[in-house]
């Protein structure tokens, strides 16, 4: 069976996908999967959608997920969860965080921001997977630990062990944020 | 082994490092902005911003003339600015081997346009590399200055955003020892007076056509034989797409697409029924392949403009597809709201664009984060070209159109006037303009991710050297009137621009505040429910920090994101925004 995975990161410029991904991206390389990543860099940083492509599988070539071949989204804000879906394939899961951040057209009042979009995301993707990663964070005590939360969510989902993703946060992270992380990783992992 | 995950631009660098490059220079730009970050990590190299992409050529030139190995970085339309220098380059060749790594961006994710410079190769007339992942990039940096070296030529390495910015295994090695090559006085080498140039143009024809010979039998073009029913020619990202979608067919990968390989081309061509050729932007190994009289499938099918996926490759060669979309319900595309880049909270630039917007005047711009002025609310912003056209541009609209004088400023960043803005503004002084050119002075190269340039004082290595003086360089160029002011203060933007734009003199103002994403912030501000007569006043300067709940009819602040710079509250006649913890009156 092919152990192919390609999971897109989705989130707002500046919300830390790249870290999260470049977690993921150390578990799957420690289970012997090779692995590429696609980044978004640039303007867009400025707090306009960003999207990071994850590859992992025995021989990867292209580094992007094309529309309805992803395994997994995994997102920082509902509504950039709803904006990827067409990317997810049949059968895929969603993580998603459900804090709201408004774009600027909703912020000025031009557009509404779409109501339900957790109701309407689990009844379209039977695993979807919300928690309120803000508040986690926070019990976590750092707010920054957002990334790592839905990492624990996520990891509670896929076959690797624990001690990958607890032996990837020590490796990447600096020590003086690495009990936070921990902690946060461990509050997703409870959570789902 | 080793084997660690790089960008490509992070595995330049490391290329750089193993061949033993000696100087690197590059002024920043996306996706080529991290190949110099990361190299200035090696201590072993020296390595520099420079103004702009033409100094860092000509940096770059006077390093391998001196015999160092060399690499010069920029992005696409870079190599617009350094196009002058490379023209000549290529007659002159070089002493240590040089190459010029060129970031093209197809699908325009943060560029102005998408011009595909393999073009430039050709045009110029030098070889041209095309790395497809981080391995290549590194080994292909190496190989492009062996390459150099070998001809006398410099090397160009064409790299896109998606092998620039995703991360791919690479083998590490360690550096060879490369030796500063002897500095030789060969004028007829290096000062190109016509008669010299005459006989290197003559040279320079001749190398080209032995490196054709040579690329003909050259191991980073290989054939890879399938099912021979289809033959894919494709270089750079494209190859491992085309190995994604069809790893079945015949493929041709050109590790060196030019100069053209053409018999390694013909060979493959005769071996398979139908030709294919994909690659994104221009059909220029599809020109290359009908020159030879060959038929070619290319364009007709993959369109000239953005970018190409494995996806499309399946379905148009292939006839087949890997898709499986989630039937979805309840789902409209329409209905989501776009999330476009906007200014930060507390950015600088703001206010301004708010002032010009509210004096109503012509807005020639510039590229930077302030081009963001351009979108809803603010709107200000009436052009945008190139880096420094604004100046210019300003002034000829007054030459044109003297109605028009009085009512035009151009907009122009620190670092982008730094590169380019110094000879528009020249121009006015030197041409009796009227034009007001105002500098916003973050303190930084903020859209590329904040790097120090002349006006900082500080270099890529974070040593401390004299800062450029903005309103004593301005003088200088023949302006007097030099005003400078702080942009979060509107009352004083408007007076300062109102009355610049009056003079019938040439006038600069420079609003200097360094990028709010590099100051701490300050407390947040709140909205006092009951003084808000939702006037809706707080809105125009489109703050992400600021939302407009119209179905409750109020203005809230959202205390995670608002940086405090009072924008906001200068703007609210019913003083219903303080800072949160202030008492009410
Ligand atoms: C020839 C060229 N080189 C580089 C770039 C990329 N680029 C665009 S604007 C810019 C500098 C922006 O800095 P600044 O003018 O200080 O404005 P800020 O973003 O700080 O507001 C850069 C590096 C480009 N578009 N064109």
């Amino acid at each position: 069976m092919s152990r192919d995975i390609n999971v897109l990161l989705v989130g707002v410029g500046g919300q830390g996908t790249i870290l999260a991904s470049r977690i993921i991206a150390y578990v799957v390389q420690a289970n012997d999967l090779s692995v590429k990543l696609s980044e978004t860099h640039g303007m867009a940083q400025r707090g306009g959608s960003v999207v990071t492509h994850l590859r992992a599988g025995e021989e990867i070539c292209s580094p992007l997920i094309d529309e309805g071949q992803a395994d997994i989204i995994l997102s920082f804000e509902q509504l950039e969860a709803w904006r990827w879906l067409p990317y997810l394939k049949k059968g895929g899961m969603v993580v998603v965080n459900s804090q709201v951040i408004y774009p600027v057209p909703v912020i000025l009042g031009y557009q509404k921001y779409p109501e339900n979009i957790l109701e309407k995301l689990k009844k379209n993707i039977p695993r979807t997977f919300a928690v309120d990663a803000l508040a986690l964070a926070r019990e976590a005590g750092n707010e920054r630990t957002v990334n790592v939360v839905l990492l624990g969510v996520l990891a509670k989902n896929l076959e690797f062990d624990q001690s990958f993703w607890l032996q990837a946060l020590e490796s990447i992270l600096p020590a003086r944020v690495l009990e936070p992380n921990k902690k946060a990783f461990l509050l997703g992992y409870q959570e789902s | 082994m080793e084997k660690v995950l790089m960008s490509g631009n992070e595995a330049i660098a490391r290329g750089a490092y193993e061949s033993g490059v000696k100087v690197a220079s590059a002024y920043p730009g996306t996706p080529s902005t991290e190949i110099l970050e990361n190299v200035a990590r090696y201590e072993e190299i020296y390595a520099q911003w420079s103004c702009n992409e033409k100094v860092a050529l000509e940096v770059g030139i006077g390093a391998s003339i001196a015999g160092g190995r060399t690499l010069v970085a920029m992005k696409h339309v870079g190599v617009n600015v350094a196009a002058d220098p490379l023209m000549t380059l290529a007659y002159t060749g070089v002493n240590g081997g040089l190459v010029l790594v060129s970031a093209d961006d197809p699908g325009m994710h943060s560029s102005q346009n998408e011009q595909d410079n393999r073009r430039y190769a050709k045009f110029a007339k030098i070889p041209l590399l095309e790395p497809g992942d981080s391995q290549e990039a590194k080994d292909f940096v190496k190989r492009a200055l062996e390459i150099s070296e070998e001809f006398d030529i410099p090397v160009m390495l064409r790299t896109t955003t998606r092998v620039a910015h995703s991360l791919t295994p690479v083998s590490l090695e360690e550096p060879g020892e490369v030796l500063l090559k002897e500095y030789i006085k060969e004028p007829q080498k290096y000062v190109m007076i016509p008669a010299y140039a005459r006989v290197r143009h003559k040279l320079l024809e001749e190398k080209m056509s032995r490196i054709k010979d040579f690329n003909d039998n050259n191991p980073l073009n290989y054939i890879q034989w399938g099912d021979k029913e289809i033959g894919i020619v494709a270089s750079g990202i494209s190859y491992q797409y085309v190995k994604e979608a069809l790893p079945e067919v015949s493929s041709l990968k050109l590790g060196m697409p030019y100069p053209f390989p053409e018999n390694l081309v013909r060979e493959f061509a005769a071996g398979v029924q139908k030709l294919f050729v994909v690659e994104e932007l221009e059909p220029f190994m599809e020109e290359e392949i009908r020159a030879l009289g060959l038929e070619v499938t290319g364009k007709e099918i993959f369109s000239a403009t953005g970018e190409i996926n494995a996806e499309m490759i399946r379905e148009r060669i292939g006839n087949k597809t890997e898709s499986a979309p989630v039937k979805l319900e309840d789902y409209s595309g329409e209905e989501i709201p776009p999330r476009p880049p906007v200014m930060c909270p507390g950015c600088p630039h703001r206010g301004v664009f708010h002032t010009l917007k509210k004096l109503k005047l012509i807005v020639t711009g510039d590229i930077g984060c302030y081009t963001l002025g351009c979108l809803p609310p603010l709107e200000a912003m009436d052009s945008c070209i190139c880096m420094g056209a604004s100046i210019g541009a300003a002034l000829g609209m007054e030459k044109a159109n003297p109605e028009l004088k009085g009512k035009i400023v151009a907009v122009i960043g620190d670092s982008t006037f730094f590169h380019s803005g110094i000879t528009g503004t020249l121009d006015i002084a030197y041409n009796l303009g009227s034009s007001t050119v105002i500098i916003l002075d973050n303190r930084t190269t903020a859209m590329t991710g904040h790097q120090d340039h002349p006006g900082t004082g500080k270099t890529l290595k974070k040593e401390e050297s004299k800062a450029a003086d903005l309103h004593r360089i301005v003088n200088s160029l023949g302006i007097e009137r030099v005003t400078e002011a702080d942009p979060l203060n509107l009352k004083e933007v408007k007076e300062v621009i109102a009355r610049e734009i009056e003079s019938p003199q040439s006038s600069v103002i420079i609003f200097q505040k360094p990028c709010a994403l590099l100051e701490k912030k300050d407390k947040p501000l709140v909205v006092d429910e009951e003084e808000c007569s939702y006037c809706k006043r707080c809105l125009d300067i489109g703050c992400p920090g600021i939302m407009n709940d119209w179905e409750a009819e109020k203005v809230q602040i959202n205390p995670d994101l608002c940086s405090g710079c009072s924008l906001c509250q200068q703007l609210c006649n019913a003083g219903a925004i303080r800072k949160a913890g202030d008492n009410l009156e």
